[in-house]
């Protein structure tokens, strides 16, 4: 029992390592797509990807129950962003509706010793984090947009993620008697 | 103290993993329809529970008991959903079922990127540690 404890216990890894690792992940994905637009579609997925089971795991983690409203939603994104990156963002800028809000990071661990050259401005670098969360939502029944509406890497103060809920989804059915 | 089976269905309906240990009646169909059959039990149950509760049912649907079994239902917030049956005595099964997601599933099979969500689990390492799990809990309540 306690070695299966020690197992699941949050595995602490040299944060570094995942910048460079992170890195290494998004020059080589400039080198084969050659096209700006192309990597910031294919980290988005890449991180949708993560997202549909890295939610599993900090739902196994925290033991967190089901949201009834956004704001619930975003404490526990912000939350997550403790878990996994060890940084908490500020939630900021919420919509009248209550349906839209930012994500404000001071630091971005992804982003530590990085400077975008002149002509990739267009490159969504930490776009990987839209992806996870867009697909982590995804899988609690909640269809997200996200996007970064500022960025440290292009001279802006802070880097601000902008998270919109459109929609909940719904149950599948079963499939019906062939 | 007796688990018999057990049924993971993903939020799709699509069945992930079953296996028996101690099933003494078969139900006569293939283990397919069986586990169709099952998934829209559940379904109509878990909307039925939800519809003619009279407080909000915060939880639904947890388990049923006839006089021979009972069937214990825990579904993940993802909609990952666990079957268990066992016999009438048993406790704490929920416990048990939040255990298996939380040490069998996430680990055995959302860890490991061989494992395709949303297809049945082929993984021999998850099938051996979701078995020493049951066995070990059905010997630690003996």
């Amino acid at each position: 029992m306690s070695r299966q404890n020690t197992r699941l216990d949050v595995k602490k890894v040299n944060s570094e390592l995942f910048t460079l690792t992170y890195g290494a992940i998004v020059s080589q994905l400039m080198k084969d797509y050659e096209n700006v637009e192309d990597v910031n579609k294919q980290l988005d997925r890449m991180g949708y990807n993560i997202g549909v089971r890295l939610v599993e795991d900090f739902l196994a983690r925290t033991n967190a129950g089901r949201c009834y409203d956004l704001r619930e939603t975003a404490d526990k994104i912000q939350y997550a962003f403790k878990m996994y990156l060890g940084i908490t963002p500020a939630l900021t800028n919420w919509s009248a509706a209550g349906d839209e809000f930012s994500l404000t990071f001071d630091t971005n661990p992804l982003t530590e010793f990085v400077e975008l050259p002149d002509n990739y401005q267009n490159l969504k670098y930490s776009n990987l984090l839209c992806g996870a969360l867009r697909g982590s939502c995804e899988m609690v029944q909640m269809d997200v947009s996200c996007w970064f509406v500022q960025d440290q890497l292009k001279g802006d103060l802070a880097t601000e993620l902008r998270i919109k809920f459109n929609k909940r989804l719904e149950d599948a059915i079963p499939a019906g008697e062939d | 103290m007796t688990i018999y089976n057990i049924y993971i269905f993903d939020r799709m309906g699509t069945i992930l993993y079953q296996t028996n240990w101690n099933r003494l009646k078969q139900s006569g169909m293939s283990s397919e329809e069986e586990a169709k059959l099952m998934y829209g039990m559940l379904f109509s149950i878990k909307s039925f529970v939800s519809k003619i509760s009279p407080l909000d049912p915060k939880r639904g649907f947890l388990c049923y008991k006839t006089s021979k079994y009972a069937l214990h239902y825990y579904e993940s917030l993802t909609g990952v959903k666990f079957i268990l049956n066992t016999d009438t005595t048993i406790k704490n099964v929920r416990d048990l079922l939040h255990q298996l997601y939380k040490e069998i599933y996430v680990e055995y099979v959302v860890k490991n990127t061989e494992c395709e969500m949303g297809q049945p689990i082929e993984s021999e390492l998850f099938k051996l540690k979701l078995d020493q799990f049951i066995k070990q809990h059905m010997k630690s309540i003996q």
